[in-house]
């Protein structure tokens, strides 16, 4: 059992919202071991060991669901994966009688998706173990900016004083939200680039400035982080059409070179080619860390699992005195 | 303290609010058969057989008018009965309530109109006035019998949150209210914009990632039933002003004569849109909680007049209609008994005075529909609250006499408590 940590005070991690800028600094410095034992051959670490993991997917998931397994299983942890679609769900069962049903079998780590705003901090309320939100409606995915804030901080060597520019679909986005959060409380200049109907003037009292050119706004910036076009959040209507999209807000090399010469591209995926990205720019591995946004998600939930597992452990044998 | 009907009660040493002459003074009331009899100065000596009340130097109201108030009757009577929903009423000092037609089935013909009245004389110790749907099943296509339903009781005609979109429809129906002298009750609201919203847009809403609704929806509503108001000249009232867009557009309709009034809820004065905090989901209500701009703004409008009423807007839902998450919980909280006690936080604020408020709460309200109540004055029904603004206490909900415990004030502090209620001169309520 290793010691107790040192900023991170959170029993769930629910949002980036409620984190200091200390515990979100101590998350991505464990990260950064992680990413070391990754890349060993035996990728293995005893730090979750006997306790149980539990993914609840209620909305449709392949990557971060997989991202979260391969986390909680290389610490060693008992990982199981409920297929919400399938469940109970279905049969008319309230989200509260499932976590307490969940609660009753002593899962130690709750990961959770579900397509409402508020959903999982409801569900943490009412079970006693350590919530992990993976994603809550238009609200938080706060595993996703800490990856992408790891994936900054080691391309760029810095997490502050940066420009950083958000394309896309930040209004139907947890994505953007938990970045902007995030960015600017490590004190970043954060940009957000869209069409209004998909940038709403609010963001703007976080501190962002809007820009509706994509090309004004991309000028001299250190990062693009692009978003995907949530067609299944959208009620319709927001934008024309995906061609006048791509032509107007689509990432291309010519777009990009009005940003700083050395800034990186980003995307959480899937990606939508040729919508939001060009396909070429994407695979290009001197602008792209793409896939290493990839990578530093596992590292990054194996931290925020570690760190909470420890938390969670000292509130138990606290309780047990 | 049961009083005979016959009974002359005085009430002595009480501080008499009156609404209409705006003022609050010391004095005595004399009741007789169930009517203001007289007022009295305060040294005024006891009349000969008359029952006294003393009033310990507390404040003596005409009893609160309370339009749209949904007792669950019939359909989900789990919720609230007219029976709790009559002691809760009571208990809050509101001595009418005007009940919402939005139970399932809707109140849409004169016989479920009929057992509405029915239960509500049954079980109810207060006045209990029914409202009907303005179109059946407050489905937006076809009005109701206004007239059979008018002749059945019914004081008001409203299709509650539901906006009669097809504008045909609602033209056709407001001409044929005026025909009958009858009172329409709307829903200022652009329902596709509000479509789904659980919040109002803004920071907060970004923040929380909820749908949210522009406030604009509500001008847009209002102008767009102004707008036929000046076609038809119905008799209008829109059930909650919550917007300090809607203000001018409100006075420009009342400055040109139109026959209209408004209302506002006592969650949009007391509460914004930062109470739901973390989800609450008892903070919920429909139109969302507003901007701390568009309270201030409402609460102006009430201490002007522009706003006519205050209302509970009391919506009782069971505990797994709000134990979901926010976007997907039922709208609504229950406000008969703490609609006075929330209302004095204005008073307490001082952004209103006693008289100001109980012309929202009592005069106006009656005067819309046409009683005599709401007024201190002699030849008015004896229907007075009696209460001590200043006693604090804090809300436990499970204290409540609702069916349902739905309140947004929960273990909130509140000052001034109900200590008595009299409907036609009879106690219907005693504070222990």
């Amino acid at each position: 059992m290793t010691s107790a940590p040192t900023y991170f005070r959170q029993n769930h991690l629910l949002g980036i919202e409620p984190l200091h800028p200390l515990e979100i600094t101590e998350i991505l410095d464990l990260a950064d071991t992680y990413v070391d034992l990754n890349r060993r051959p035996e990728k293995h670490s005893d730090a979750l060991r006997g306790l149980t993991q539990i993914n609840m997917f209620f909305e449709n998931s392949t990557r971060t669901q997989a991202s979260f397994e391969i986390a909680g299983k290389r610490l060693g942890a008992d990982v199981m994966n409920m297929a919400m679609q399938a469940s109970s769900i279905k049969k008319g069962e309230t989200l509260i009688d499932t976590a307490m049903t969940l609660n009753a079998m002593h899962p130690d780590l709750l990961v959770v998706r579900h397509p409402h705003s508020g959903a999982v901090d409801l569900l943490a309320q009412k079970v006693n173990c350590a919530v992990l939100n993976a994603g809550d409606g238009k609200h938080e995915h706060p595993t996703q900016a800490l990856l992408d804030a790891l994936t900054i901080r080691r391309a760029k060597g810095r997490l502050h004083r940066l420009n950083i520019a958000i394309c896309g679909d930040v209004a139907h986005s947890r994505v953007a939200r938990s970045n902007l959060i995030l960015l600017g409380k490590m004190e970043n200049r954060i940009r957000l680039i869209g069409p209004p109907t998909l940038v709403p003037g609010q963001f703007a009292e976080f501190g962002a400035e809007i820009y509706d050119d994509m090309r004004e706004g991309l000028k001299d910036v250190d990062v693009v982080m692009m978003l995907r076009l949530q067609k299944e959040r959208m009620d319709g209507g927001f934008i024309p059409s995906e061609r006048e999209y791509y032509h107007r807000y689509g990432l291309n090399a010519e777009k990009l070179a009005l940003a700083k010469p050395d800034a990186i591209v980003m995307h959480p995926g899937p990606m939508n080619r040729g919508v939001e990205i060009d396909g070429t720019l994407a695979d290009d591995i001197n602008r792209s860390v793409i896939q290493e946004q990839v990578e530093m998600g596992v590292a990054v939930r194996m931290a925020a699992m570690d760190l909470l597992a420890r938390n969670l452990l000292t509130r138990r044998t606290a309780g047990a005195d | 303290m049961e009083s005979a009907p016959d009974m002359t009660l005085f009430f002595t040493n009480a501080r008499l609010i009156n609404p209409e002459a705006g003022t609050i003074e010391p004095g005595a009331l004399l009741v007789r058969d169930g009517q203001i009899e007289a007022i009295l100065p305060a040294d005024a000596p006891t009349p000969e057989g008359a029952a006294v009340v003393d009033c310990q130097g507390h404040c003596l109201a005409p009893g609160i008018v309370d339009i749209g108030v949904k007792v669950c009757e019939p359909g989900e009577r789990h919720k609230e009965s007219y029976k709790s929903a009559g002691l809760a009423a009571a208990a809050g000092g509101v001595t009418t309530i005007v009940t919402r037609p939005d139970t399932s089935p809707a109140i849409d013909t004169p016989e479920s109109l009929e057992f509405v009245t029915r239960r509500a004389q049954a079980d109810a110790p207060v006045n209990v006035l029914p409202m009907a749907a303005l179109t059946k099943e407050r489905a937006g296509r076809e009005m109701v019998e206004i007239g059979f339903l008018q002749d059945a009781g019914a004081v008001a005609f409203t299709d509650c949150d539901h906006v009669v979109t097809d504008t045909k429809v609602f033209t056709r129906a407001l001409s044929y209210a005026r025909s009958c002298g009858a009172l329409v009750i709307a829903h200022p609201q652009e329902p596709i914009l509000s479509k789904g919203a659980a919040a109002t847009s803004g920071k907060f809403a970004v923040l929380r990632g909820l749908p949210a609704v522009t406030p604009m929806a509500e001008r847009m509503g209002l102008d767009r039933d102004i707008a036929l108001l000046e076609m038809t000249g119905a008799k209008y009232h829109a059930d909650q002003i919550t917007t300090a867009r809607a203000l001018p557009a409100l006075e420009r309709a009342k400055n040109n004569g139109l026959d209209i009034t408004a209302g506002t809820s006592i969650h949009h004065l007391t509460l914004n849109e930062l109470d739901v905090a973390d989800y609450r989901t008892f903070f919920k209500v429909k139109p969302p909680l507003r901007s701390e701009e568009d309270r201030l703004a409402v609460v102006d409008a009430v201490r002007t007049g522009l706003i006519d009423t205050i209302s509970s807007m009391h919506t009782p839902q069971d505990e797994e209609s709000k134990r979901l998450p926010f976007e997907e919980a039922a709208a609504g909280a229950v406000a008969l008994e703490t609609l006075l006690p929330a209302a004095l936080r204005l008073v307490h604020a001082e952004l209103l005075d006693l008289p100001t408020l109980f012309r929202a709460l009592s005069l106006n309200p009656a005067k819309r529909l046409g009683l005599a109540s709401g007024r201190m004055a002699a030849g008015a029904p004896a229907d007075l609250v009696l209460f001590d603004p200043d006693v604090p206490f804090v809300l436990d909900r499970f204290k409540l006499r609702s069916k349902s415990q739905n309140t947004p004030f929960d273990t909130q502090r509140m000052q001034g408590k109900v200590l008595a209620t009299y409907v036609a001169g009879q106690s219907v309520f005693v504070r222990d």
